[in-house]
């Protein structure tokens, strides 16, 4: 017999966690499988809801933009404001203003004091490790104290074995984008380190023990003595950034330690992939998912699914009686009334890609296309490829939508088959730094509902 | 892909140019397709139980698709940093890319010990020993009083530390007085077992034929040698539920032997695994393990390494114990009306078990069952890993792996603890103390311990 429940969430990023967590909220019990781990490893940690207008949409309120209609260069001030203007078809116009403002005060409830931004609406601006800032709605609590408005001076320390954060470049690249503070860059050695190859959980593990290190001058706890080794380059900066390795599941501490110390602010940059921000992110998620009683299933992919019987007649729409998840082998059957697919875009392969076509692999619904490879990217690097955009196309409940026949009405391809986050098409993440927000809202809104009608 | 050889895709050519065809076919196993689908994201790295806690080790990606790039190169030996690897398997679960790390790493250390390491050091021969604990085991368990006092005696341990390299820091498991296998025959084999399952399929209304209820226990070695009340307890559960069992010869599974890239053992040992349990297949029974690395192994390493004629037969027909009653019975409403007075237990999922998606089932499983609760304790790895952690060079590195978990079963609320993993249980008792027990003896407590008045009298007689 099949595994059940009430509503089965495949996928277990951002959009699938958050699906999972507002269906529980309606009383449904849930599931949530999860394959490989997901692209949370390799994200900042911050929750950007649109940092840029997408290419071709006038801003509004902007008069002095170019009016070229090539985008627009500067951040965003007000996500919220620009939503409404988003083209028909963007996810977040799907699912409309309220739910994409209700999503983020769902993230604050569920996030607390971990994260920072909920007081404005406006985007936070962070600097990463290359020195360039993010626009972002919500950003880690241990980023807090290095935002690009704040006018104190910087002192940013990079360490020798860890060349994914060059301190003194990062720091003339802000400086270059004229941020209002001084900032300097430095470059000190970590202390019990000796290695390039070493791993950020190795300085994330060695902080959050605080074990004891060989310093230069005896052994002695690793905490101190980086402390010791930034006060002694510290001239009258009233903020130290660092990059995001500052412990793991007790990242707090490790950084409240630091501060006092050196009796000033400590921030993280935000590092590239692998991303502790990233894995905190996942780890605070997952630990929600548990206290709401969703029952998590890791490491093994959804292959495949069987209708339900009958039910595939011409002028009915079919609808999904259970999902086959592959264990090495067995094809075990798990059965739900509500389905939420959140396997992810390009990178997370929720959506793959062979010579021939683009396709999502578990249920086969309809991504859109050119049938000639060579049009489905640019020249230009930067460019606006049209990959970026590959996805499910849905309805206002998020349902995937067959392939348009140009007039008719979409005809849905499951009635009880919701898609959230990535796997989504009709807009461009990384240009628009919409990705958290985007998996956010359309997971709240796919769960919530999927919740909802599986529990009445 | 190189310039020169720019593919002519608009249909012009005579010939379809696929790149992979540049290639020649391989001959031997070729991991160049895993090494091209790393993206260098590094996310396995991050899951590295081994990397959080010592810089020497340069972590799986390094291992798998790194490794295998540079040894492309004429001048380059596997590096033999590959022996830190603890065979946690973490890394594969991680990777978004699909890349088969733990392959990677088993054909590494195979190639290591085959042409680097000495076949006369003492690393070799204690690594050898230690991978080929079925046969120690068996030999010891002939005369399990006299081995078990010789084990503890600190003569032995200092003998086995300065001579072999294993650590005195950990007490040898003690072999049972009976081993599982003596208790089966003892116990009549298949046919009382059948007659076991006709009974219960009668009493409960199972009109099922023998063949269509018929399951081969896969014990590994140390629930034979060690545990065997682990085994009792799975045959006790099976049978309740109408399941003849067999117990198919066998010998390891090959877990520890990888690990310690003893290839050519794990192959021998493989072969005749692969053909008995296709046999009792071909009767019609699935293959159960108890053991969530023994399974691991018959269904992922198995065929990832080895070509046998029923590698893929044996693969796709074995099951962990609960997953197997999970899909097949349902177990849940059954559970639901019964009930155990026993502690609350901290349980430890495997890192194998967490591989086959099996890592939240028992919890879910036990909160059905009146009387008992299992709290999770958390995703890090106990850091035994089989024969690791009784190396004396990597004991301190297993405890150091092993702390998170530890302190999670001390804020537990719990008494005892419980996991799938034999040698996870040997850690968990280490670093705290506690009694570990398998989830199998629960259900056997709440399902059939009192049903047979064989059951009764077996369990009167262990405790003597």
């Amino acid at each position: 017999m099949a595994i059940e429940d009430d509503v089965l969430v495949i996928g277990g990023g951002l959009a699938g966690a958050t699906a999972a967590l507002s269906a529980a909220e309606r009383d449904a019990t849930v599931r949530l499988v999860s394959y490989k781990q997901s692209t949370l490893r390799h994200a900042s940690g911050l929750i950007d809801v649109l940092g840029y207008m997408p290419t071709g949409v006038d801003e509004v309120n902007d008069g002095d933009d170019g009016g070229d209609g090539s985008g627009t260069e500067t951040p965003l001030v007000d996500p919220f404001e620009a939503i409404p203007s988003l083209p028909e078809g963007h996810p977040y116009e799907r699912v409309g203003l309220e739910t994409v403002r209700e999503a983020l005060l769902f993230f604050d409830s569920i996030a607390g004091d971990a994260y920072a931004g909920e007081h404005t609406d406006a985007n936070a601006l962070v600097p990463t490790h290359g020195g360039t800032v993010k626009p972002t709605a919500r950003y880690p609590a241990t980023t807090a104290a290095g935002i690009a408005s704040d006018p104190r001076d910087a002192l940013l320390v990079g360490f020798e074995t860890l060349p994914d954060f060059d301190a003194p470049l990062a720091s003339a690249h802000l400086q270059a984008a004229e941020v209002p503070f001084e900032s300097r860059g430095i470059t000190l050695s970590f202390p019990g380190i000796r290695r390039s190859d070493a791993k950020i959980t190795r300085y994330a593990h060695i902080l959050e023990r605080d074990e004891s290190v060989d310093t230069g001058a005896g052994d002695g706890p690793a905490r101190a003595a980086l402390a010791h080794a930034i006060g002694t380059e510290l001239e009258d900066e009233s903020r130290v950034g660092l990059p995001a390795v500052l412990g793991d599941e007790h990242a707090d501490t490790v950084r409240r330690d630091l501060e006092e110390r050196l009796g000033i602010d400590v921030f993280e940059v935000p590092m590239g992939p692998p991303s502790l921000p990233g894995i905190r992110l996942e780890e605070l998620l997952y630990d929600a998912l548990e206290e709401a009683g969703v029952r998590v299933t890791t490491g093994v992919p959804v292959v495949d699914y069987e209708p339900v019987d009958g039910a595939n007649g011409s002028d009915t729409i079919e609808r999904i009686d259970h999902v086959v998840v592959d264990r090495n082998g067995q094809q075990v059957p798990y059965s739900a009334q509500q389905y939420v697919l959140a396997t992810g875009g390009l990178v997370g392969k929720g959506v793959r890609s062979d010579r021939d076509r683009v396709f999502e692999p578990i249920f086969d619904c309809h991504v859109a296309h050119s049938a000639d490879r060579y049009d489905w990217f640019v020249d230009d690097a930067f460019g606006d490829h049209p990959f970026a955009q590959f996805g499910l196309s849905v309805d206002r409940e998020l349902r995937p939508l067959e392939e348009s026949d140009g007039e008719e009405a979409d005809d849905i391809e499951f009635s009880n088959l919701r898609a959230a986050g990535a796997i989504l098409g009709g807009f461009d993440a990384a240009a628009e730094k919409s990705a958290s927000g985007v998996s956010l809202a359309t997971g709240y809104a796919a769960g919530s509902r999927a919740g909802q009608e599986a529990s009445e | 892909m190189s310039d020169a050889q720019q593919p002519t895709d608009d249909g012009s050519g005579s010939e379809e140019f696929e790149p992979v065809q540049v290639f020649p076919e391989a001959e031997e196993m070729d991991l160049r397709p895993g090494a091209d689908d790393c993206y260098k994201c590094s996310t396995c790295d991050t899951n590295c139980p081994v990397a959080e806690v010592d810089d020497e080790f340069p972590g799986p990606k390094f291992q798998g698709p790194e490794q295998w790039r540079l040894k492309r190169q004429e001048d380059h030996d596997i590096d033999e940093s590959v022996m830190k690897c603890s065979n946690c398997m973490r890394c594969d679960n991680a990777c978004p890319s699909e890349v088969p790390l733990s392959q990677m790493h088993n054909t590494a250390r195979g190639e290591y010990v085959e042409e680097n390491m000495s076949k006369f050091s003492r690393e070799y021969w204690r690594n050898r020993l230690l991978s080929n604990y079925g046969t120690m085991a068996r030999i010891g368990s002939k005369v399990p009083r006299l081995t078990n006092f010789m084990m503890g005696l600190t003569v032995t341990q200092v003998i086995n530390e300065k001579l072999l390299g294993i650590t005195s820091e950990r007490e040898f498991p003690s072999f049972a007085t009976e081993t599982f296998r003596e208790w089966w025959e003892t116990r009549g084999g298949h046919e009382a077992s059948r007659e076991n399952a006709r009974d219960a399929r009668e009493r409960r209304d199972d009109s099922s034929d023998d063949e269509s209820k018929r399951v081969a226990y896969f014990h590994g070695c140390y629930s034979n040698y060690n545990t065997p009340e682990v085994g009792k307890a799975m045959v006790r559960v099976f049978e309740h539920f109408g399941y003849e069992v067999l117990v198919p010869d066998q010998r390891c599974s090959g877990t520890p032997m990888y690990a310690n890239g003893m290839l050519d053992d794990a192959e021998r040992a493989a072969e005749t695994n692969v053909a008995e349990l296709a046999s009792a297949i071909e009767d019609g029974a699935d293959v159960i393990a108890s053991c969530t690395s023994c399974s691991m192994s018959l269904r992922q390493e198995y065929p990832e390494l080895f070509d046998f004629e029923d590698t893929e037969t044996v693969a796709t027909h074995t099951w962990e114990a609960l997953e197997y009653l999970r899909i097949h019975e349902d177990l849940e409403a059954e559970l639901e009306t019964a009930s155990v007075d026993m502690s609350n237990f901290a349980y430890h999922a495997p890192c194998h078990a967490r591989n086959q998606g099996l890592d939240g089932q028992t919890v879910e499983v036990l909160s059905s069952i009146d009387g008992v609760e299992a709290e999770d304790v958390g995703d890090s790895c106990s850091g035994i890993s089989g024969t690791y952690g009784w190396k004396e060079e990597n004991y301190e590195t297993s405890m150091k792996i092993g702390g998170e978990m530890f302190e999670h079963m001390e804020g537990a609320d719990a008494e005892s603890g419980m996991t799938e993993c034999p040698t996870c249980a040997m850690q968990m008792e280490h670093g705290t103390g506690y009694e570990i027990k398998h989830p199998l003896e629960v259900l056997s407590a709440a399902l059939a311990d009192s049903e047979t008045p064989e059951a009764t009298k077996a369990s009167g007689e262990e405790a003597v």
